[in-house]
């Protein structure tokens, strides 16, 4: 039994790092996304998207493997949560198709370049607000009954899930903003730094109102995050949060060049690792532990070897691809 | 009752639909990946202009297709779980670290390498930009790999045992579950069908080019090569085929009694019906033509061999006829007349007419798509054929379904018909319009920047900014000195 233990958990954390992967590298192109109307059109919209045309498939892949991942490792997982949140996960996977597409149709048909920036955009904040939504109605709790999801098809509806579908929309929009800092030079990074601010408080607030919303949500949630024991465990996420949020609101206003880009990143980390804790070590609150949902022990074993032989790799040469496009989009694109 | 059964048709329909409409990027994407590869190879090797050029033509159109599939593909990754959450549940022991596979190492490695593939001339080594074009091409391999062996453990299923929870759980070892019994014939039957449909994709191109103008070179090479695909690879495809269609009467002859439309056994001899209406209820094939014996000595390599019928098959484990019987007879229609074509380009390229017989180039023009029809005629067969199940004898598909409501999965269906025709037309279109241009000498690659009046090669500052360069234009061997990185 040790073994499945210790199996089980490296897998949750094998799909959370799938899932934050996806989340701060997709985040950042769909922020972008978001953004993009902000953004003057000609030069200015045609670097924002250049910034991350060489590199959108790559990021998007990952969401591949959480779903992948998920089926594989806790099958129960993925075949209760979809059909929970199917009409969220449609609207996803729609919005994911007018968003990818664009990248491509803009350039091809200069008449119709309005109306793809448009699918760009209208695709990007749905996924977006999709993606969050779908996680408040994990969060919220699913119903399940036989292996299978118990509920009806607008469950997932509620203020709550509201709530975090607009946190995720503006916390995607920090992280494009900040890559954008990163990316771009003159007038349109002075632009995207005010995009930053403007993002960076609108993220913190609704961290905020989440982070509260959750303490009411389930007793459970608020023992873990109030009470001791666990208070000694799960205090440092908040204490170190602020202070990354602090810097983050420094290098805004010290107009620095990555390192925005970065503290956003770990402000999304935290903010992981605080969902983390709460529904921990539940895959499906309020009842389903990783330990119910997970595949068994052969096709762990299996699936492990797999990540530990091609994850050094992929995380290698996506690393070089980013290389091969490092520094600033420039003024004349390259394409 | 019935709104379940209600419920389960539209999740089907809906199933049909996104991974019909889906694997027509990939059936062109892995042929033309692997074109483009062979391109640069030959451009690399010879350093003739034409290989460039032809790679950056068929570069602009795969940066398309590519990017309908990729879209249409993630669909199908939730799709399972969405739709099909029983068999998900299920069959997740399984078939979850296969397709966790298929992401690791083929989705990564076609996503890691395509941006340097379609952006990156200019910012590595050509060396490096071969690597990038293999590695998406090895990817679409992998990728068609890995999903295969899923889609025929599903047809043709071994090392499973049930668990007491009901999910299948791996028994076997997984290189059993792996290479299941039909998965090497399905593979290459698959593998080469998509090298056929972007020969025939190719070839229409560059038939219709040379319609117009039968001296551009860029036309030639194309059609050239497309010919001798069509030639050398439709007579494999068939005899492959042949293959799969046996390993099919060994694993699952129910679907072949259907795609032949036998219905009544026949203990001395089956007919090879060319024509019929099959009729499930009266289980009998109406208005049916056909050649005596033909189908067994076809099947059974002997005239006389007996061919059991849906008859020795119970009703409730009958697949549905018409759609088998009439995809079958499509995909192989379509298979001759690909041999055809080739034949006659043999002829042609004998007589040293090949880009001289203008009715060689109509006939190439109208076939052009049709490896699209076949490659779907071809699923329609094979997956309608092993119906009523998901897992071939073992999960039936009726109980597979996840519990959604009627009216979700209807508004679900609606949205993605809308989208897909729309998108997917339009890029179709898009495709189209590039195809009508001409191939010509300075191909442009994938260029971004119509707006800039100067367009540069980087995006760093330095020695790559070299205004007054054309970034679309690959560096030749002159200009890597200063540009190539």
């Amino acid at each position: 039994m040790a073994i499945d233990f210790d199996l089980t958990v490296i897998w949750a954390f094998i799909i959370a790092f799938a899932v934050f992967a996806y989340v701060v590298m997709d985040g950042f192109d769909l922020g972008i996304g978001i953004l993009f109307p902000t953004f003057q059109p000609g030069q200015e919209r045609d670097q924002a998207m250049n910034s991350i045309a060489p590199v959108w498939d790559g990021n998007e892949t990952w969401l591949v493997l959480g779903g992948g991942g998920l089926f594989a490792a806790f099958p129960l997982a993925y075949a209760v949560i979809l059909p929970a949140t199917y009409p969220l996960v449609i609207a996803m996977l729609l919005g994911l198709v007018f968003r990818g597409v664009a990248f491509e149709f803009r350039w091809r048909d200069k008449a119709h370049e309005k109306f793809w920036d448009i699918s760009f955009t209208a695709g990007s904040f749905i996924a977006a607000m999709a993606q969050g939504m779908i996680l408040g109605a994990l969060l919220q709790g699913i119903e399940v009954q036989d292996r299978a999801y118990a509920g009806s098809w607008w469950d997932w509806l509620t203020p709550y899930t509201l709530l975090t579908g607009v946190g995720t929309v503006a916390g995607y929009a920090l992280l494009g903003a900040t890559w954008l800092i990163w990316k771009l030079e003159g007038a349109s990074q002075a632009h995207a730094r005010t995009l930053a601010k403007k993002a960076f408080l609108a993220t913190l607030a609704l961290m905020g109102a989440v982070s509260a919303y959750n303490l009411a949500l389930n007793p459970e949630y608020a023992d873990r995050w109030l009470t001791a024991p666990e208070i000694y465990l799960t205090a440092w996420v908040p204490i170190v949060t602020g202070i990354i949020a602090l810097s983050l609101l420094g290098a805004l206003k010290k107009e620095r060049n990555s390192k925005p880009f970065w503290l956003s990143i770990a402000l999304f980390f935290l903010g992981m690792a605080g969902l983390g804790a709460t529904i921990w070590p539940n895959v499906i609150p309020p009842d389903i532990t990783i330990w119910d949902a997970a595949a068994p022990e052969k096709s762990q074993v299996f699936m492990l070897i797999g990540v530990a032989i091609t994850m050094p790799l992929i995380l290698a040469y996506t690393g070089w691809a980013y290389w091969v496009f490092r520094g600033k989009v420039g003024t004349e694109g390259y394409h | 009752m019935f709104e379940n059964a209600d419920a389960l048709l539209l999740a089907r329909i809906q199933f049909a639909f996104t991974v019909s409409f889906h694997f027509i990027f990939p059936a062109f994407s892995i042929g033309l990946a692997s074109y483009l590869a062979v391109l640069e190879a030959l451009w690399l090797k010879t350093g003739k202009q034409v290989y460039q050029d032809l790679f950056k033509y068929w570069l602009k159109i795969f940066a398309i297709a590519f990017a309908m599939g990729v879209v249409s593909g993630i669909v199908m990754s939730y799709q399972f779980g969405t739709n099909w959450a029983v068999f998900s549940d299920k069959t997740g022991p399984i078939l979850g670290p296969l397709m966790a596979y298929e992401v690791l190492t083929a989705f990564f490695l076609e996503a890691g390498f395509l941006g340097v593939m379609l952006f990156g001339m200019n910012r590595v080594g050509k060396g490096l930009h071969f690597t990038a074009t293999f590695m998406v091409a090895l990817g679409t391999f992998i990728s068609a790999f890995w999903i295969l062996s899923v889609n025929s453990w599903m047809q043709t299923p071994v090392g499973w045992t049930e668990a007491a929870n009901g999910q299948l759980l791996p028994e076997a070892d997984w290189f059993d579950i792996v290479f299941n019994p039909s998965f090497p014939y399905r593979l290459v039957h698959t593998v080469i069908a998509a090298y056929l449909t972007t020969a025939f994709v190719v070839g229409g191109v560059g038939a219709w080019h040379l319609l117009k103008d039968r001296t551009n070179q860029h036309a030639r090479k194309m059609f050239s090569m497309a010919m001798w695909m069509a030639a050398l690879v439709a007579p494999v495809q068939i005899f492959a085929g042949d293959m799969h269609g046996l390993n099919t009467l060994e694993h699952q002859p129910a679907k072949v009694m259907a795609m032949e439309g036998h219905y009544e056994s026949h203990p001395d001899g089956a007919p090879l019906y060319i024509f019929g209406i099959p009729n499930d209820k009266e289980q009998r094939l109406d208005y049916a033509v056909g050649i005596p014996k033909l189908s067994s000595l076809i099947l059974k390599h002997d005239l006389d061999a007996p061919l059991a019928g849906l008859d020795t098959i119970p009703d409730e484990d009958q697949p549905p006829v018409f759609l088998p019987f009439w995809a079958f007879r499509v995909m192989v229609g379509i298979g001759m007349l690909m041999l055809g074509i080739g034949a006659w380009s043999l002829l042609a390229r004998a007589r040293k007419k090949l880009y001289d017989w203008t009715w060689l180039h109509r006939a190439a023009v109208v076939m052009g798509p049709s490896g699209f029809v076949a490659v779907i005629a071809g699923w329609i067969t094979t997956e309608v054929g092993r119906q009523p199940w998901t897992v071939y004898g073992v999960l039936r598909t009726a109980d597979s379904a996840s519990p959604l409501d009627a009216p979700a999965v209807a508004m679900s269906l609606i949205a993605f018909v809308v989208v897909y025709f729309a998108v997917f037309g339009v890029g179709t279109w898009y495709i189209l319009r590039l195809m009508k241009q001409p191939p010509h000498t300075g191909e442009k690659g994938v260029k971004r920047t119509e707006k800039g009046p100067v367009r540069t090669a980087g995006i760093t500052p330095g020695p790559t900014q070299n205004p007054g360069h054309d970034p679309d234009v690959l560096p030749d061997s002159k200009e890597e000195a200063t540009d190539g990185n």
